[in-house]
């Protein structure tokens, strides 16, 4: 399924990923999902969260600077061997994944992709 | 040692006389062979007539760099192609860098002066001498080089880069004398330090640092950990290059080879000519230039001319230290660097926000610009790598254009202070005591 994931661009300085966590706190926004890529002076936090509109909305008046991006869910059981079965589709249709993450609830795991190629994912993925 | 009796101790009534004479046949000469001084004098009403001692100069046009600009590449020249030699070019603010062409006797006469300058250090033709300034197009290495051949010194082109080889070379060879900027002479004592050598038992006994601003402190810091004498030297590409003012052995203050390059120190707000020991603005006329004579040249250096005589028995002016600069020229390692080039690179690409802020810094005794820029919402990418390329897009764009590596350093869009009055675009955190 593709869902919607937010992009942060933060510098690399004390706070800045608080000062995110309590923006959306203050507007009753939960954060479902969490990712954070980074560099000597700069990262992007990637967030899975439950009112998009709303987030970016309110983190956009506090001068975030925040990008949508498509992103795949899929989910899998939460056992050993689970992702590997994915992924070894992936491997073997030659999709690329630029990022991914996971989080895990009970007996399912969660898994957030950005492919390079968003339709030929989903293809591999229903098959 | 005194390398022109006659010249640098010329008594003062004598100096005057020979510049006024010099600079007679120099107004006749840009009057006639340069369209920009005729049409400058014309405007002002005066002609080569007009001109007849040294004090007439006041009545002379100034030229800016500005000028220089407007007349690029070759419209500052005042003889034909056949007769310029050489070319050297420092970089420019609008793309295009400051073109500066030398006739051979220009060529001589910047040996002569760079020979002085190397024997008022206490340097001879038993010296072994490297040349750790940039070869190429910068005036630096070339002009050091021709000059201690001049001298009869044996001249190693080490050039900058390959520290450690450069090292080695000092040791085996038994190097006396280097030329460089202060910054890497501090490198290059760290660099020895680390190499485990002791710098007692290195021959090193002189150096001779220009192109950059320095201070006392740090003269005592590169004394006393290259266990040399260290000397300033003072040039600017559109005078000629280094070689225009250098010390003797009295460390205090830089005679200027004025047989040569006319000294005055102006109001940057008046321009009125200052009397000596006030601080303004250098500005030199180059008397005996053939290839791209100036008049009255603002250097934008601010400094004031020394007072009384000099021990060493030289009695060319003396100008004191460098104290700053009447424009927002920044020098990072021995290049100058205008805020203004920084931002038609920025204002170039659409993919960042016409704010920007520079960060100068002296990190491991070398001087770091470190350039912030706002990248624009839209271009702002999920993936690092794409910000990544981005990044080095920039900084790939302010190397060629500065001609000196930046860190770019991408920021939040908004986060750079934005002013209503005159924005700091500038930290410099380099101490200049």
């Amino acid at each position: 399924m593709i869902i919607k994931q937010l992009s942060i661009f933060l510098e690399n300085k004390g706070g800045r990923i608080n000062e995110v966590a309590k923006t959306l706190a203050r507007e009753g926004i939960n954060m479902q999902a969490f990712s954070m890529a980074e560099t000597a002076d700069f990262g992007i936090l990637r967030l899975i969260v439950s009112d998009v509109e709303h987030a970016v909305e309110v983190l956009r008046k506090a001068d975030f600077a925040v990008m949508l991006t498509d992103v795949i869910h899929a989910q899998c059981p939460n056992k050993p061997g689970g992702l590997a079965e994915i992924l070894d589709k992936m491997a073997l249709h030659d999709v690329f994944i630029e990022y991914m993450y996971a989080f895990s609830e009970g007996d399912t795991a969660n898994i957030i992709l950005r492919p390079t190629d968003m339709q030929k994912c989903i293809e591999v993925l229903e098959k | 040692m005194i390398w022109n009796q006659n010249k640098e101790c010329m008594s003062i009534d004598q100096m005057h006389d020979l510049q006024g004479k010099r600079l007679q046949k120099l107004v006749k000469k840009v009057y006639h062979s340069t369209p920009f001084y005729r049409k400058k004098m014309q405007e002002m009403d005066i002609t080569p007539g007009d001109i007849r001692t040294i004090e007439d100069i006041v009545k002379l046009p100034f030229t800016t760099k500005q000028d220089l600009r407007d007349n690029y590449p070759c419209g500052m020249f005042a003889v034909p192609n056949s007769e310029i030699v050489r070319i050297h070019a420092s970089s420019g603010t609008t793309g295009n860098p400051t073109i500066v062409g030398y006739t051979r006797n220009d060529l001589e006469i910047w040996q002569e002066c760079i020979a002085r300058c190397l024997a008022a250090y206490g340097l001879t033709n038993n010296d072994i001498f490297s040349v750790s300034y940039g070869y190429g197009l910068f005036t630096g290495g070339l002009g050091a080089h021709y000059g201690a051949e001049f001298l009869g010194a044996t001249v190693i082109p080490a050039s900058t880069g390959n520290t450690e080889k450069h090292v080695k070379l000092i040791r085996d060879l038994g190097i006396t004398g280097i030329a460089s900027t202060p910054s890497y002479a501090l490198y290059l004592a760290e660099t020895i330090e680390k190499m485990g050598i002791d710098v007692k038992e290195l021959k090193l006994r002189t150096g001779v640092f220009g192109a950059e601003p320095w201070t006392e402190n740090m003269r005592r810091e590169i004394e006393s950990r290259l266990h040399i004498n260290a000397y300033n030297l003072y040039g600017l590409s559109e005078i000629m290059g280094p070689g225009v003012a250098y010390e003797c052995e009295c460390k205090n203050g830089s005679h200027i080879a004025e047989d040569h390059f006319y000294p005055e120190i102006i109001s940057p707000d008046t321009l009125e000519n200052l009397p000596a020991g006030q601080k303004g603005e250098l500005v030199f006329t180059t008397l005996t230039k053939e290839g791209m004579p100036l008049l009255r040249y603002r250097t934008k250096d601010l400094c004031s001319i020394m007072e009384g005589e000099c021990p060493c028995g030289r009695t060319n002016v003396r100008i004191s230290r460098i104290m700053g600069r009447s424009d927002d020229m920044l020098i990072i390692r021995g290049i100058n660097v205008f805020p203004s080039q920084v931002e038609s690179v920025i204002l170039g690409m659409p993919e960042f926000e016409p704010h920007y802020q520079l960060i100068v810094d002296r990190i491991n005794n070398l001087d770091t610009l470190q350039v912030l820029a706002e990248v624009r919402k839209e271009y702002l990418s999920d993936e690092i790598s794409g910000m990544l390329a981005l990044k080095k897009r920039l900084a790939d764009k302010l190397k060629s254009v500065l001609t000196v590596s930046v860190d770019v350093k991408l920021v939040e869009p908004n986060s750079i202070e934005r002013s209503s009055g005159k924005s700091q675009r500038v930290i410099d955190k380099r101490i200049m005591k």
